[in-house]
């Protein structure tokens, strides 16, 4: 129990009347990697919301390093989704990643050589020096997933959270970011929670899975959780597990394939609620 | 020598009102184009506007009680950017409809104090200079006023500098880490009230946004980082109002004789050229940029 | 109050209104009020030209707005839209303010050419503006549909070939020449609150927008017939009833709106 770096404990959440997330439980600790897999509208960024205390739980309870989350909390840092960051906006690369570590901060700071080598320290690391003077809003998706990430480890973060950073990247770009990551993660010994739809790029970095599907998780290692009769308890119906050329696919069956399926997570439903 | 003596018509260097126009010109300069570069940043720049109009009613409001306009600009900018604030129009939507119903609401009061004030008042012109501003506006018993609004608007943005940008490259993020972004944006809301009201005194509150806007839109084509882009925000504003007052004082020996061109208009003229410059100049990267963000959203919603 | 020179008054107040309800309609659909405020100050600029200079006084009218509409247009394509309009907004007034500096005229003229005038009108003056009413009618009706798609739905409008840049190209233009006419009478600064409120008000009434349509022009002209009346009798300017007139009708859209939202609540409890 000790020495669990994030915990949570029957999660719920609730927003316009429909069910989010339910009887999430789940722990991570500290320098593990692990995805958070699941479909599209699963509730991945609500997770991860929840765990930044930007979004409020129903029920259930969060815990960091054993206690409820500060709200200011320095030590888990978050790369999001879709930034969209406009191409004008006055931030080269340096000041964005500069901002990671005192863009909290009120008051006017002077320039210092010890803070600008730090910056370049980190943007060599994550493989974004070339373009440390160029506006951040002129960058590619993969160049700004980049900055985001030198941005969020400079901090010194004891769990890094990333929401979907693979979506938009190519092939290549996807495996760069995933290798920077973990290899990043492993020597400062920094928790990474990554979501993503699809978990291949991530099988051969991650420690375990929590896969999130019609508002319920499992959790545990890959091999553990991507069975079919676990996701499709999960999904409420019946999916298959395809394995092809070391690559996993989840694959809904066609209809009425999986009435058994469905009763059964309606009757634990019942059971837990009742 | 004499090159000078023909650009600069006589007596500009010792005239008292033009020292004056001067020196609070340049420090409203400066305060508008920095504030200028965060509210193009954070896409606020529809809210600049519509504080200049509601400060166009204040004006013309504080004309009709018969006290100096610079009170009405400030008073009602401010009291709509408390307004925007509490009803929640500090996000980007804000520029609905609703903002432009209450605008001309807003205007529409404007013309009826104007009405009503050159009614009841003997100064000719008022009406002009509340709206278009005039060189000689500055009158000594507002100096310090000005120069105080100036620097505490200045002084504000400054100290949230860092916060502001962080909350415009992320609103989550800045949250994430315990940044209060909503009390920073009404901060902000405020200071962008007080600009506006600084620069309606020069150039008049139906075309303040320019001293706000133009430089700063400039500036962000041109320079890189946050600091620059800040300074020559406010090199641009500084030099147009320099200009545009040296000019104003020229066009008192051109035709249509006698009456001077008014001030605004050379500095509005002057910032939207130095725009084009830079607009025409620079193409290339940014719109390549463009085009990549908009490939990689598009693919990514298909 | 309607004989002689308010005659004339009142006939282009009526083409004003019928223009104001069209453009406004798909202004606000478009989401374009910014532009909507920016448009009419190129008319502002070409009418205090036109008056000092002695040009054609449409001609100088037209020339100003549609600069003004390309000028948004264009600069929008390189910078952020909510920047070109203002830097549009700013230089076409800048220029109308330097003309007005120059006529010996200028506070009064100043005055009415932002905030309307009642007796703004000549005869000559009303037949062009009915013309140009009925251009610019016509115009909105013969892009109507691509209009509507582009405006409502652009992504599905740029798929089917409508190209939604020339579209907001074609819809600035003819929201240009439309409101050129129109500032004489309601004023440059005012001109876009008649636009805005009716139109917000209609869509708040319903949803169908052929009737929307048709609503935003009825309201327009009552605050216009109003405003007129009003002013005529008290000699307060016509654009501060407009402004408050084009409010209170989008007030009462809204409350309306607001009031069926809850009835339908009420009526049908939802499970």
């Amino acid at each position: 129990m000790s020495g669990e770096l994030l915990r949570l404990d029957g999660v719920g959440v609730r927003l316009g009347g429909r069910e989010i997330l339910r009887d999430v439980s789940l722990s991570i600790q500290p320098g593990e990697f692990t995805g958070l897999i699941g479909p599209n509208g699963a509730g991945k960024t609500t997770l991860l919301l929840i765990i930044l205390g930007l979004q409020p739980v129903t029920r259930g309870s969060v815990l960091i390093d054993g206690a409820p989350r500060a709200p200011r909390d320095a030590s888990i840092g978050y790369v999001p989704q879709k930034l969209g960051i406009e191409p004008d906006i006055p931030l080269r690369v340096r000041d964005v990643v500069s901002l990671g570590l005192d863009g909290h901060k009120f008051g006017i700071r002077l320039p210092s050589r010890a803070r600008r080598e730090r910056v370049d320290d980190m943007l060599t690391a994550v493989g974004a020096r070339r373009y440390a003077d160029a506006r951040v809003g002129e960058l590619s998706g993969g160049e700004q997933q980049r900055v985001m990430i030198a941005h969020a480890l400079i901090g010194r973060p004891r769990l890094l959270l990333l929401d979907e950073p693979l979506a938009n990247l190519d092939i290549s770009s996807e495996q760069g970011i995933v290798s920077v990551l973990a290899r990043l993660a492993r020597a400062e010994g920094i928790a990474v929670l990554l979501s993503a739809h699809d978990m291949n790029p991530l099988m051969p970095v991650m420690d375990r899975i929590v896969y999130v599907a019609a508002g319920r998780v499992a959790v545990g290692r890959a091999d553990e959780v991507v069975r079919p009769e676990v996701l499709s308890r999960l999904y409420g119906q019946h999916v298959d597990v395809i394995r092809v050329h070391g690559r996993v696919l989840v694959v809904a069956a066609p209809e009425g394939a999986g009435e058994a399926f469905r009763d059964e997570a309606a009757a634990e439903d019942a059971s837990v609620a009742g | 020598m004499t090159v000078l003596r023909y650009i600069v018509e006589p007596g500009f260097f010792g005239s008292g009102p033009v020292h004056v126009a001067l020196a609070v010109g340049t420090v409203i300069a400066v305060t508008s184009a920095v504030v200028g570069v965060f509210t193009v940043t954070r896409g606020q720049s529809f809210a600049g506007h519509s504080l200049s109009d509601i400060a166009t009613t204040g004006g013309s409001g504080a004309f009709l009680i018969g006290v100096n306009q610079f009170w009405g600009y400030l008073a009602f900018g401010a009291g709509a950017a408390a307004f925007m604030e509490m009803i929640g129009i500090q996000r980007r939507r804000g520029r609905d409809v609703a903002t432009g119903v209450v605008l001309g609401a807003a205007l529409g009061l404007a013309a009826l104090f104007l009405y009503l004030g050159t009614e009841y008042s003997t100064t000719t012109g008022a009406s002009f200079t509340i709206l278009f501003g005039s060189m000689f506006v500055i009158t000594s018993s507002t100096v310090p006023a000005l120069i105080v609004s100036a620097l505490l608007a200045l002084g504000t943005v400054a100290a949230l500098a860092r916060v502001l940008l962080l909350s415009s490259l992320s609103p989550d993020i800045a949250a994430a880490r315990g940044v209060p972004v909503r009390a920073v944006g009404a901060a902000f809301l405020m200071a962008l009230a007080v600009s506006v009201a600084l620069s309606a005194v020069i150039i008049g509150a139906v075309l303040s946004t320019a001293l706000l806007i133009g430089p700063a839109a400039t500036a962000l084509r041109v320079a890189k980082g946050p600091v620059r882009a800040a300074a020559v925000a406010a090199g641009i504003g500084v030099a147009a109002i320099w200009l545009g007052i040296l000019l104003a004082y020229d066009s008192y020996y051109w035709p249509p004789a006698g009456r001077g061109w008014p001030v605004s208009f050379f500095v509005v003229t002057l910032i939207t050229c130095g725009y084009l410059i830079s607009y025409l100049r620079r193409s290339g990267r940014r719109d390549v940029a463009r085009e990549n963000q908009d490939m990689e959203h598009a693919c990514s919603v298909a | 109050m309607f004989g002689g020179l308010m005659l004339n008054t009142w006939i282009a107040a009526t083409a004003v209104a019928v223009i104001a309800g069209v453009t406004g309609f798909f202004a606000v659909l478009r989401g374009s009020t910014f532009a909507a405020h920016a448009i009419p100050n190129g008319a502002f600029a070409g009418a205090a030209g036109a008056s000092l200079l002695g040009l054609n006084p449409f001609a100088g009218l037209a020339v100003f707005s549609v600069a003004g509409a390309l000028g948004i247009a264009g600069l929008s394509r390189r910078s952020r839209p909510d920047v070109a309009t203002a830097l549009t907004f700013v230089m076409m007034l800048g220029v109308g303010a330097l003309f007005i500096s120059w006529s010996s005229q200028y506070s009064q003229e100043a005055y009415s050419l932002l905030f309307g005038e009642v007796f703004g009108v000549s005869a000559e003056e009303v037949p062009p503006i009915l013309v140009l009413g009925a251009v610019s009618v016509a115009a909105i009706a013969v892009m109507f549909r691509p209009l509507m798609l582009s405006s409502a739905l652009p992504e599905v409008a740029e798929a089917r070939g409508v190209p939604p840049r020339r579209m907001e190209l074609g819809f600035l233009l003819v929201m240009a020449l439309a409101t050129s006419m129109t500032v004489p009478v309601v004023g440059a600064l005012l001109m876009f609150s008649l636009m805005i409120g009716p139109a917000a008000a209609a869509r708040s009434l319903t949803a169908r927008p052929v009737l929307a349509l048709a609503l935003s022009v009825a309201i327009a002209l009552v605050t216009v017939w109003a405003g007129i009346a009003i002013s005529y009798q008290s000699d307060w300017p016509l654009g501060f009833f407009v402004g408050i007139l084009g409010a209170a009708f989008y007030l009462a859209g809204r409350a309306y709106a607001t009031a069926r939202r809850q009835l339908d609540r009420t009526a049908s409890p939802a499970a």
